[in-house]
């Protein structure tokens, strides 16, 4: 899939935005006035940012509130209404906390509950696609949540949960890339399932439909080498994970929390990056272009 | 929530215009759609005889032609040296009084000096008419280099040939032979044909060394070697005869096999009045062949003679022809011939065809049925386009003639206004003297030498050295050998090259670099070797940086044209048709049609036949040519609605003719009666017929002709007999391949590219998704087909280590490329293949320089020469087929080695100025909101 | 209206036979033409005269090459492939908008372009590459199975079949009920052995495809019979090659004309 860096912000942005307002829903090292001021601010501005990016590779932006309407069976609008109810009940929340320094304790815990369950509804619009096997799995939703929870751990300075969460956050990102790697293969596609023709290793394609290029090889026909990606998977786990577990057990305070989320931000953006570089959608067997099988 | 209100019955257009296809050769009618005085929509006319409602991928992009970018916008002079593309613009006024005043004085001096050829022209009845008028002996279209082999050989063997001239019976066929086909010839009706067979279940059998596009679907696929087609055919006909499954009666009655031909001189006896004559089985006496009630003997005893059959059965009853023996060369497993040939004889014999129609024959027979074998044949340029492509093209009509096949019920059919004896054709005329019109038509049926295009020294009359020693029955010309001769001043050297709708500096041509150089080389005082050049066409193509002065086209919607039965109509075998083209928007340009120019160019030079006594000239323009024009007395360019608009082939003009053909749908049909659709050349209603529509003006019964006496004929010649006589140098090959039976000899082009340094056969094919050049314009055909890799077999591709981005280094006798290249499973072992003419120039047809056309796109071209290498005799031999001229793309022979990938194709040449900018960035291309 | 209906009046939709499709574009481009000028936005195309065109189809052809399992020549089968309007058609009920929806009477598979937020997911979630994003418009561009033309009164009855089904010459595209067993294109479905594409996506596409006949069969010849014979036709004389026991056949044969 490609790579799109409005889609990848989205991603990253909203969830760490969620997942640090989770926390503040919680009430952990949430403070009053003007720091909680500031908080709620960082908090709002990740997740609107990351919303407002994701309307970026929309083609008629100017009608996306009609992306509301369809709760009932599509993920993308639950997102949208999950996203906004969520904002405005952590809205009324941040007015409590910053002008009236009350928190109101439940209504954190359901600020707390609607983000996470904000990003289990991002995470399902890829969690959904059949068609795309490395994100149909449960895997997804969990990558996502404790991706988003991660970030708000250590922006909320949970040193402990921090740890842990980055901890499990790394094993869940090497589950969900040797899972990855085997869902197609699993799932029995084959250009002879695609075609209905042949067996497989006896068809290939023998000329495009077109010399050129066109939207589906634009969209879906993203390769990234396999050299390349390793390459980065190493970047991303000593980013996404190693170094902010280092920093945060060495602790150093607000320095070190700081420079503990900006690598582990940089690993994330690689690994969202990841995400969908390598996920491979079916339709590109008709364009000959099958999943290497594993091991080469 | 509901669904939204959706409105089904949007209007479509505000008026349907219906006019004829020219996005490739095969006329198909259209409807273009009009909204608000624009094109919106084009699609197929179900009413129209060639391709009732269908159309193909070119036909449906019309629209993006008529609005290219690359549309030539006025006439133009050329300002910049030649190849630079600088010109200016002027008006039409000067534009024509610059050509009257090159050709006048031409004209007035030497008509020769004049070379004019048409390429791509469906007007070739008229422009030869103009050529004519002229007095140039140098005119053609371009079938030398396309398919002149094939419609050559049909003419002579049966009076007919493919395409054009006939078609299967695909109502009836039940087993289709197709022999490598250009997509183009014909394009929608052999879709449509193998649509029908397919549909009920019949047999398609390719013979293609590329198995794709009809291949694809064939049941049958042979990938035969290149140019061996005529061995594989002849081991057919050993299989079929040393069988005894030929048609006996057939052959009998209406074919020269039971003719006698003189043991001394292969001539035919005849009787006083020429008649050839046959044994009577009823008698056992001599008769004339059309006699009443003979029944002439194909097994007849003459002293000192043999009939025809006898002398095919010594010939191809040999070994030589077993399929054992030609196995190997042809690539084509001996026990899969004698399948195929078991299989044909099968579907001819034992799925025989009765129709209860009752007809008469020449010799006054009357039959109660018509018989059919289902067994037809079709092919084109891919068998044609060799060396010995006319032994080959002669080879399948005879066998479709053994097995009874042509002109029966399930077979092969003619269509109106063939067939035609070769009797029934003009010979060539090359007579030329200052300011007066040529002897007669230009092209032609050469009956022996001595019709040969001739001077009186025995030089070349004709600047391509048609109808000469070297290639005698080129009967469409060698348009490949004209720039090439020019240049070289062999025979002669010219003044002005006129040329129309023919990428002469690109794709039309082989030894696309030299041709250039050809164009743009200066003699000692910096004058151009060629000295003038004028060019035609609609289009911003690699040409016309060569030209000198521009005389801008038309596109097909903006213009009237005729596909007369004067020309290359439109014809079915139930039916005479013929259609027009007419402006069904106008040019938004400083454009006129070229035949228009043409006549205005005619009627300033006061050309004979273009102007009356008083030197008034007849026709203003193009439509009123077509409308009031007279070949003969009430015969024109249009059979339809003649007279008072209720006469159909012989006439008055009528005013109103053109206005009727538009009310019909642009075209007109007129069936052949029942009893007349088949046998034709036999059948004395169909010839009655064909009286009556002007074909011809008495019936004209012949027989088929398995044994040619023309060539016989230049054979006496070479063996020397007669008052024409050869050169030396050529009465060795003279004497080899005129044989008057079909036989078989390697291309040339293995004697002088050893197979082993160039063991690969290099062939192209065109895609049916774009004609010629004319598609990268397109800016949706080109996204189907923006560039084109060298395809590999199998066995190469794995012996080279090639993977799929490699490059490949692919060279002939005479250069090298460098091009991608992509694997092929189901292709010939030896035979490397890539699609036509998508390679182009930087610069050309309005497109951007790193247009994939110009990076990754690429030619064969530049591997073929239109001259075979020096023999060290000094003279210049031409790349053609010795006996019509007929250009031999495919005898191309070449080596390949894998090179490491390139960004661009080699050889890469400097971009042209464009003379009509570029085109737009983006489109969407909606003509109404 | 995302939801799916729960079942349609009658499922239309085609029926493409592999064995007959020469793939010669035909439908490409008629589609092409007709998208373009009518429903919705105009089919658009980038760069269309430059160095990397690239413009929305509705309707591609593939060609893909197969080797048989017996080692007979490798064929080409020329695949061309549009939305195939599924039963259970993934892409409408990710569509967040409605602007995706399934027609209940007739089961047509429709983008409402006003509607459309060119977010692209349905493109994600069919499997067939059936929908293309319009560079130009930004909106969701799919086969309407010419739905504006197969009710369309301002149209000949004969011409009320989609764009592409009208063009193909060879005749290997029909259109149908595939919801009605009697009609020609269930029929057509049965006789030939109709399938689905990647039927283990769930998706039940409505239109079917036509597996290519059994190629390159004749590699002997038939042993002779009494049925395979046809006097006079028979053969001269077990396989005569020589001329004079050709003649002797001749005359035999003759005689019985």
């Amino acid at each position: 899939m490609h790579p799109a860096p409005s889609v990848i912000i989205f991603t990253v942005l909203s969830g760490a935005g969620f997942g640090y307002l989770a926390f503040l829903g919680l009430g952990l090292s949430l403070d009053t006035g003007f720091t909680a001021f500031w908080q709620f601010t960082l908090a709002f501005s990740m997740t609107v940012g990351g919303l407002i990016s994701s309307t970026f590779h929309l083609g008629n932006p100017q009608r996306a509130l009609l992306a509301f309407t369809q709760w009932r069976t599509s993920w993308l609008s639950r997102e949208a209404w999950a996203a906004v109810a969520t904002l405005l009940v952590a809205g009324f929340y941040a007015i409590g906390v910053i002008f009236f320094a009350t928190r109101f304790v439940l209504l954190g815990w359901l600020v707390a509950a609607m983000c996470i369950a904000t990003v289990f509804v991002t995470s399902m619009i890829y969690a959904q696609m059949a068609t795309v096997p490395r994100w149909n799995t449960v895997l997804t939703p969990i990558y996502f949540t404790a991706a988003a929870l991660t970030a708000g751990a250590i922006l909320s300075g949970q040193g402990a949960a921090a740890i842990l969460l980055l901890l499990v956050l790394t094993l869940i990102q090497l589950a969900c890339w040797l899972r990855g790697d085997r869902r197609f293969a699993e799932r029995g596609h084959s250009i002879a399932s695609a075609t209905g023709l042949g067996t497989p290793g006896r068809i290939r394609l023998f000329e495009a439909p077109h010399s050129g290029s066109n939207y589906l090889l634009k969209e879906f026909g993203f390769q990234v080498a396999r050299r390349h990606a390793m390459k980065l998977k190493v970047i991303c786990i000593v980013a996404l994970g190693v170094i902010p577990v280092l920093l945060i057990f060495l602790g150093g305070g607000i320095v070190s929390l700081i420079l503990a989320f900006a690598f582990h931000l940089v690993g994330i953006c690689v690994s969202r990056w990841l995400f969908f570089a390598e996920a491979e959608h079916v339709v590109q067997l008709y364009y000959g272009n099958a999943p290497a099988p594993l091991g080469t | 929530m509901t669904q939204p209100q959706l409105d089904t019955s949007p209007k479509v257009s505000d008026e349907v215009r219906k006019t004829t296809c020219y996005m490739c050769a095969c006329r198909c009618g259209i409807n273009v759609h009009m909204k608000d005085g624009r094109v919106a929509y084009i699609e197929g006319n179900r009413d129209h005889p060639v391709n009732r409602g269908v159309l193909c991928a070119k036909g449906s992009a019309g629209i993006m032609q008529v609005n290219a970018p690359s549309r030539l916008r006025a006439p133009l002079r050329r300002v910049g040296p030649r190849g630079s593309g600088e010109f200016e613009e002027i008006s039409w006024e000067e534009a024509l009084g610059i050509a009257g005043d090159w050709l006048s004085r031409i004209r007035g001096t030497d008509p020769s000096k004049l070379a004019f050829f048409t390429g791509r022209d469906q007007s070739q009845s008229f422009t030869s008419f103009w050529a004519q008028a002229f007095g140039t002996p140098n005119y053609a279209a371009h079938g030398g280099f396309c398919s002149v082999n094939m419609a050559t050989a049909g003419i002579y063997t049966m009076g007919g040939a493919f395409w054009e001239f006939g078609q299967p019976d695909w109502e009836r066929t039940r087993l289709f032979m197709l022999f490598g086909v250009a997509e183009d010839h014909d394009s929608n009706p052999i879709k449509m044909g193998i649509g029908r067979l397919k549909a009920r279940g019949a047999r398609v059998i390719g013979v293609n060394p590329i198995r794709s596009g009809y291949n694809a679907v064939a049941d049958e696929w042979l990938g035969i070697t290149p140019g061996t087609d005529g061995l594989f055919i002849l081991s057919l006909i050993h299989c079929l005869m040393s069988a005894g499954r030929i048609d006996l009666n057939y052959l009998a009655r209406y074919t020269d096999a039971p003719l006698l031909v003189d043991d001394e001189t292969g001539l035919f006896l005849r009787d006083s009045d020429g008649k050839t004559l046959v044994i009577d089985r009823a008698t056992g006496e001599l008769a004339p062949f059309d006699r009443k009630a003979v029944r002439p003997d194909p097994n007849a005893r003459h002293p000192g003679h043999q009939t025809v059959l006898q002398l095919m059965a010594k010939r191809y009853l040999c070994q030589e022809y077993a399929p054992e023996a030609v196995a190997d060369r042809c690539g084509i497993p001996a026990q899969r011939i004698r399948a195929i040939a078991d299989e044909i004889a099968r579907v001819a014999f034992e799925e025989e065809i009765t129709l209860d129609r009752a007809w008469t024959d020449f010799r006054g027979e009357r039959h109660e049925t018509m018989t059919g074998r289902p067994v037809a044949f079709h092919a084109m340029r891919g068998i044609s386009a060799h060396s010995n492509g006319f032994q080959t093209c002669r080879a399948l009509h005879v066998l479709q003639i053994l097995l009874g096949s042509v002109e029966v019920p399930g077979g092969f059919r003619f269509k109106p206004p063939y067939p035609k004896p070769v009797e029934a054709h003009p010979v060539p005329h090359c007579k030329t003297q200052p300011d007066c019109p040529l002897d007669g038509p230009h092209l032609g049926f050469v009956r022996g030498p001595e019709d040969l295009a001739l001077t009186e020294d025995g030089t070349p009359a004709r600047i391509d050295k048609a109808f000469t020693w070297e290639n005698p029955m080129s009967a469409h010309g060698l348009m490949h050998m004209v720039i090439s001769n020019a240049h070289a001043g062999d025979p002669y050297p010219i003044d002005t090259l006129f040329l129309y709708m023919a990428n002469m500096s690109w794709n039309s041509s082989m030894n696309t670099r030299g041709v250039i150089e050809m164009l743009t080389d200066t003699d000692e005082n910096g004058d151009y070797v060629i000295p003038r050049i004028i060019y035609s066409d609609a289009y911003s193509s690699e040409m016309v940086a060569y030209a000198d002065l521009i005389l801008p086209d038309t596109t097909y919607l903006e213009r009237y044209d005729c596909i007369s039965l004067l020309d290359r109509p439109i014809c079915e075998a139930e039916a005479a048709a013929d259609a027009i083209r007419w402006p069904v928007v106008e040019p938004d340009r400083d454009v006129r049609g070229f035949q228009t120019v043409l006549i205005q160019l005619a009627n300033l030079m006061e050309l004979p036949g273009f102007v009356d006594e008083g030197k008034a000239p007849k026709w203003r323009d193009y439509a009123d040519y077509i409308v009031n024009h007279e070949r003969k007395p009430g015969i024109g360019p249009l059979s339809g609605f003649r007279g008072n608009g209720d006469q159909t082939g012989r006439g008055a003009p009528n005013p109103d003719q053109l206005q009727r053909y538009i009310e019909n749908g642009g075209f007109f049909v007129n069936h052949i009666p029942g009893e007349a659709g088949f046998y034709k050349p036999w059948n004395m209603v169909y010839q009655d017929w064909a009286v009556g529509m002007g074909f011809y003006d008495k019936p004209q019964p012949y027989l088929f002709n398995l044994y040619l006496e023309t060539m016989r004929k230049f054979q006496r010649a070479a063996e020397g007999h007669g008052e024409r006589q050869p050169p030396d140098h050529l009465r060795g090959q003279l004497r080899r391949i005129m044989d008057p039976l079909p036989i078989w000899y390697p291309p040339f082009e293995e004697e002088h590219a050893d197979p082993a340094d160039y063991p690969l056969h290099a062939l192209t094919q065109r895609p049916m998704a774009m004609y010629h050049s004319w598609g990268s314009q397109n800016a949706w055909l080109r996204q189907i087909h923006g560039h084109n890799p060298l395809y590999v077999p199998r066995d190469v591709w794995d012996r080279y280590g090639f993977q799929d981005g490699d490059w490949a280094r692919v060279s002939s006798v005479h250069g090298s490329i460098t091009v991608p290249v992509a694997l092929h499973g189901g292709l010939n072992a030896k035979t490397v293949w890539t699609w036509n003419a998508i390679g182009k120039r930087k610069g050309a047809w309005a497109l951007d320089p790193d247009a994939p056309e110009a990076t990754r796109g690429f030619l064969l071209n530049h591997l073929i020469h239109e001259l075979l290498p020096p023999r060290g005799d000094g003279l210049r031999w031409s790349n053609s087929d010795p006996i019509t001229g007929q250009a031999a793309w495919f005898d191309l022979r070449v080596s390949i080695e894998k090179v490491a990938p390139q960004t661009e194709t080699d050889p890469a040449f400097a971009a042209i100025g464009s003379p009509v900018g570029r085109g737009p960035k983006n489109l969407q291309w909606k003509v109404s909101e | 209206m995302t939801s799916l209906p729960q079942s349609t009046e009658r499922k239309m939709g085609l029926v493409i036979d592999l064995d007959t499709c020469v793939g010669c574009h035909a439908c490409v481009v008629s589609c092409k033409g007709w998208n373009t000028e009518n429903y919705g936005a105009p089919l658009s195309d980038m760069d269309a005269y430059g160095a990397e065109p690239s413009g929305s189809f509705l309707n591609r052809v593939h060609s893909y090459e197969i080797e048989p399992e017996d080692n007979s020549p490798a064929q080409i089968v020329h695949f061309p492939k549009s939305c195939l309007h599924c039963e259970d058609a993934p892409c409408v009920t990710v569509c967040p908008t409605g602007a995706s929806y399934k027609r209940a009477e007739d089961g047509i598979v429709l983008v409402n372009e006003d509607a459309c937020i060119g977010c692209g997911l349905c493109a994600w979630a069919c499997p067939y590459g059936a929908r293309e994003m319009d560079s130009a418009a930004g909106v969701m561009k799919k086969c309407t199975l010419c739905v504006d033309r197969i009710y369309n009164e301002n149209l000949p009855e004969e011409d009320r079949v989609p764009a592409c089904v009208r063009t193909c010459p060879a005749g290997a595209r029909h259109f149908g009920d595939l919801g009605d067993r009697e009609s020609a294109v269930s029929q057509l479905v049965a006789e030939r052995g109709g399938f689905d594409l990647m039927p283990e996506m769930g998706t039940r596409p409505v239109n079917k495809y036509l597996p290519p006949r059994p190629k390159d069969r004749l590699n002997g010849v038939r042993p002779r019979t009494a049925t395979s014979t046809s006097e006079p036709l028979a053969s001269p004389s077990a396989g005569a090659t020589d001329s004079q026991s050709f003649f002797a056949w001749l005359d035999r044969a003759l005689e019985k004309i």
